[in-house]
C-alpha cells in the first residue's frame, strides 16, 4: 500500500536547511494498523504529511498504491487524497461553521456525491462513532472527545484505503483516547490501513506494529503483542 | 453551470460569516450609492442648465429697442427708438440665409370677454414663425398664418389658461370673443412649457393689431431664429453685425446698449456647453475616483478575507478539493456579494435621488437628477469584475499553497 525508498527531506530556514528526514524506508502492506514513536522533532509529521501527500519529499521514492508519486500537481494530489486518504489532526481540523454533519460530508461533496445521498451517508457515519444526536451541532458545541470522533467519521466517510492519524488522541483524556483507540481498531478491522504518531505508549501498544524515528531515521520496527495475540 | 451545491456552499459560508460579507458589501454598496448620488446631481446641475432655455428655441434672439442714452449725430438722448416694418423687412432681406425663423412682436394687454367672463389678459401681434419660435404647442384648432396675417383677420389663437378661465370645459374653437370692443374668432388653444404666464397669452396677427390699433407700421420686438447650421460662434458674430447695422441705421450711438441690443441664445449656448463641458470633467473625474476607491476597498477586504480562510482551504484540501474548486468558490462568493450590493448600492441612491426631484432646483440649481442605466450598469460590471479580480488572484495564490501551510496557518 505504501512503500518508501530512501525518502529525504529538507526544510529551508533562512539560508541553512534543516535535514528532517534523512533516508527513510519503510514498506507498510494494506490492513496494517502501524504505529509511528519517537522524541519531539524527530520527523514524524513530516513523513506522515508526506505519505498523506500534504508535502512533497525531496528525494527518494514513494508508491501509493502502487503509483509513483512524482511530480504531484494539486489536482492530481487533491483527486488521489480524496480517493484513497482520510486524515485525522490532532487539532481536528474541522470548519467552524459546518455542523457535525456537514463536516462529515464535505469530502463526499469533493466526490460529487449528490446533497441527499451524502447527507445520509454522513449521518450513518456519525452513528458509527456514537454521534448521531449530535449531528446538527457546530464543533464548539461538542467536547474534544466529540470532536475528534466527528474528525475521525470525516475520514471515513470516503472510504479510504489509508488513514493516517497525527496525534489523534494527543488532546485527549485516557477514557476518551481508548474510545478513539477502540475506533481505530474497529476501523482496521475492517481492512482499512491505519497509520498513527503517538507519543504514548499505552497508545502504541495498542497497534499492530511501532516504527520508531530519532533524528530523521528509523531506529527500529517491530511487531507489538497485540499482533502476535492475533 | 449552474450547481445547486455549490450555490449552496456559497450562501452557507455568506451567511454563516455576516460580518465579513457585510463588511465587503457594504463597500460595494457605499461605492456605488456614492457614484450613483454624485452623477444624479451632477445631471440635475446640467438638467437645470438646459432647462433653464428649454421655454424658447435654443437657435433665438431678439432685437429689442428702449431709449437712447448716448447722444448721436447731433440727436439728443432719452430719444425713444421706435422699430418699424421697415426694420423689419431689412433684417429678413439683408440676412435671409442666416435665418431660419422671423417674427415682429407687438405687446397689447386687453380685455377679452367671452359672455359673462372677462379679464384682461398679455397679447401678443406676431407672425406665423412665432410659433416656432416660442415652441407654441398648439392643442386644438391652429396657429396664425400667412392668409391671416394679408388679410389682417381679426382671429385670436388663446393660451390653455384663458380657455380654461373664459370657456372652463366647454369648446373655444370657433367662437367668438369681444378683444377690446371688437370681436374675434378663437382660431386655436395652445399651450406652452414656459410656465403659466406663457399660457395666459393670446396671439393675433400683427398686421391685425398694427391696423386696428393705431394705424401704424410700428412693432415692439423682432424674434429670430439664426439658421442652424451656424456655429454658435458664427451666430454670435451675426448677432453683433446685425446689431451694430440696425443702430447705424437708426442713427444710434455703435455702442448704446439700452437704446437697441440683441439678444443671441448662442452666447447663453456657449456659455452652457462650456459649463457642461467642466461638469461633464468633473463627473468623469469625481465617478472614476469614487469606483477606485471601491474597487480598492473590494480587494482588500478580499485579501483579508481570504488570509482568513487559508486554514479553511487547506482542510478543503486535506478532503480532496481541487485549487480550482477552491478559487471557483471564493470568486463566485466574491462576485455574488458584489452584485447584490451594487445593486442595493444603486436602488438606494436612484430612490435617493427620486425623493430630492425637483425639490433642490430653487436654491441649488438641481434639476430632475438622474443616471442613465447605462452608465450605471457600466459602473456595476467594472464593480463585478474587479469583484471577479479581487477574489481571483489572492484565491489563486491561497489554492496553490500546499495543504500542509495552509493548515498550519491560523
Ligand atoms: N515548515 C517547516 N519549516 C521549517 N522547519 C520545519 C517545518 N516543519 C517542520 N519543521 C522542522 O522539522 C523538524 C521535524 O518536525 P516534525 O513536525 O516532523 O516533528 P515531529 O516528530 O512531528 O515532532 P512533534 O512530536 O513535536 O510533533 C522539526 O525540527 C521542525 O522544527
Ligand atoms: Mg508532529
Amino acid at each position: 500500500m505504501i512503500k518508501i525508498e530512501n525518502l529525504h527531506k529538507s526544510y529551508p530556514i533562512g539560508k541553512e536547511s534543516l535535514h528532517v528526514l534523512k533516508g527513510i524506508d519503510l514498506h507498510i502492506k494494506e490492513g496494517e494498523f502501524v504505529s509511528i514513536m519517537g522524541s519531539s522533532g524527530s520527523g514524524k509529521s513530516t513523513l506522515l504529511n508526506i505519505v498523506g501527500l500534504l508535502d512533497v519529499h525531496d528525494e527518494g521514492n514513494y508508491f501509493l498504491n502502487g503509483q509513483l508519486i512524482k511530480d504531484m500537481n494539486e489536482k492530481k494530489a487533491a483527486l488521489l487524497r480524496n480517493k484513497f486518504l482520510g486524515f485525522i489532526f490532532q487539532s481536528f481540523n474541522l470548519i467552524s461553521y459546518k455542523t457535525a454533519v456537514e463536516n462529515v460530508a464535505l469530502p463526499l461533496y469533493y466526490k460529487g456525491i449528490s446533497r441527499k445521498e451524502r447527507l445520509e451517508i454522513a449521518l450513518d457515519y456519525l452513528d458509527k462513532v456514537g454521534l448521531k444526536d449530535w449531528a446538527e451541532h457546530l464543533p464548539n458545541e461538542l467536547s474534544g472527545g466529540q470532536k475528534q470522533r466527528v474528525a475521525i467519521a470525516r475520514a471515513l466517510v470516503t472510504k479510504p484505503k489509508v488513514v493516517l492519524a497525527d496525534e489523534p488522541t494527543g488532546a485527549l483524556d485516557s477514557t476518551t483516547t481508548d474510545s478513539v483507540m477502540d475506533l481505530l481498531k474497529d476501523i482496521n478491522d475492517e481492512g482499512m490501513t491505519v497509520f498513527v504518531i503517538t507519543h504514548e505508549e499505552e497508545v502504541a501498544e495498542q497497534t499492530k506494529r511501532i516504527v520508531r524515528l530519532k533524528d530523521g531515521r528509523i531506529i527500529s520496527d517491530e511487531l507489538t503483542k497485540a499482533s502476535k495475540a492475533v | 453551470m449552474f450547481d445547486l451545491d455549490r450555490w449552496r456552499e456559497i450562501f452557507q459560508s455568506i451567511n454563516k460569516n455576516r460580518l465579513r460579507s457585510v463588511m465587503s458589501g457594504f463597500t460595494v454598496a457605499f461605492a456605488i450609492l456614492l457614484f450613483t448620488l454624485l452623477f444624479g446631481v451632477a445631471n440635475g446641475l446640467g438638467n437645470f442648465f438646459k432647462g433653464a432655455f428649454a421655454d424658447d428655441a435654443q437657435n433665438s434672439m431678439f432685437v429689442r429697442v428702449w431709449k437712447t442714452s448716448k447722444p448721436y449725430k447731433g440727436l439728443q438722448t432719452g430719444r425713444r427708438v421706435q422699430l418699424r416694418n421697415d426694420d423689419y423687412n431689412f433684417v429678413a432681406d439683408e440676412y435671409e440665409d442666416k435665418i431660419q425663423y422671423q417674427s415682429a412682436r407687438i405687446y397689447k394687454n386687453f380685455s377679452i370677454k367671452y359672455k359673462s367672463e372677462a379679464n384682461t389678459y398679455n397679447i401678443r401681434a406676431v407672425n406665423p414663425d412665432h410659433q416656432f419660435l416660442e415652441k407654441t404647442i398648439i392643442d386644438d384648432g391652429r396657429y396664425l398664418n400667412e392668409r391671416d396675417l394679408k388679410e389682417k383677420s381679426k382671429v385670436l389663437v388663446i393660451g390653455r389658461l384663458i380657455k380654461k378661465d373664459l370657456f372652463g370645459e366647454k369648446v373655444a374653437l370657433g367662437k367668438r370673443v369681444n378683444v377690446n370692443g371688437s370681436s374675434f374668432l378663437v382660431i386655436g388653444v395652445f399651450s406652452d412649457e414656459g410656465g403659466d404666464n406663457e399660457e395666459r397669452i393670446a396671439y393675433m396677427p400683427v398686421t391685425t393689431a398694427q391696423s386696428m390699433y393705431g394705424n401704424n407700421d410700428y412693432i415692439s420686438q423682432i424674434n429670430l431664429g439664426y439658421n442652424p447650421n451656424l456655429s454658435t460662434d458664427a451666430a454670435i458674430a451675426f448677432g453683433k453685425k446685425m446689431e451694430r447695422e440696425l443702430r447705424k441705421r437708426m442713427d444710434i450711438h455703435p455702442d448704446d446698449q439700452s437704446a437697441l441690443s440683441v439678444r443671441n441664445m448662442a452666447e447663453a449656448n456657449k456659455f452652457i456647453s462650456t459649463v457642461m463641458l467642466a461638469l461633464t470633467l468633473i463627473i468623469g473625474f469625481i465617478g472614476s475616483g469614487t469606483l477606485i476607491a471601491g474597487i480598492i476597498g473590494i480587494s482588500n477586504i478580499m485579501i483579508f478575507v481570504i488570509k482568513e480562510r487559508t486554514k479553511e482551504f487547506g482542510i478543503r484540501k486535506a478532503l480532496g478539493a481541487k485549487p480550482s474548486s477552491i478559487v471557483g468558490m471564493v470568486v463566485q462568493e466574491s462576485v455574488l456579494i458584489t452584485t447584490l450590493a451594487g445593486y442595493a448600492g444603486l436602488t438606494l441612491g436612484t430612490y435617493i435621488l427620486s425623493l430630492i426631484g425637483n425639490s433642490l432646483e430653487e436654491d441649488y440649481f438641481i434639476k430632475d437628477p438622474s443616471v442613465g442605466s447605462g452608465i450605471v450598469i457600466g459602473a456595476t460590471v467594472i464593480l463585478i469584475i474587479s469583484g471577479l479580480i479581487a477574489g481571483y488572484l489572492p484565491a489563486k495564490k491561497a489554492a496553490n499553497i500546499k495543504p500542509i501551510e495552509a493548515l498550519r496557518a491560523d
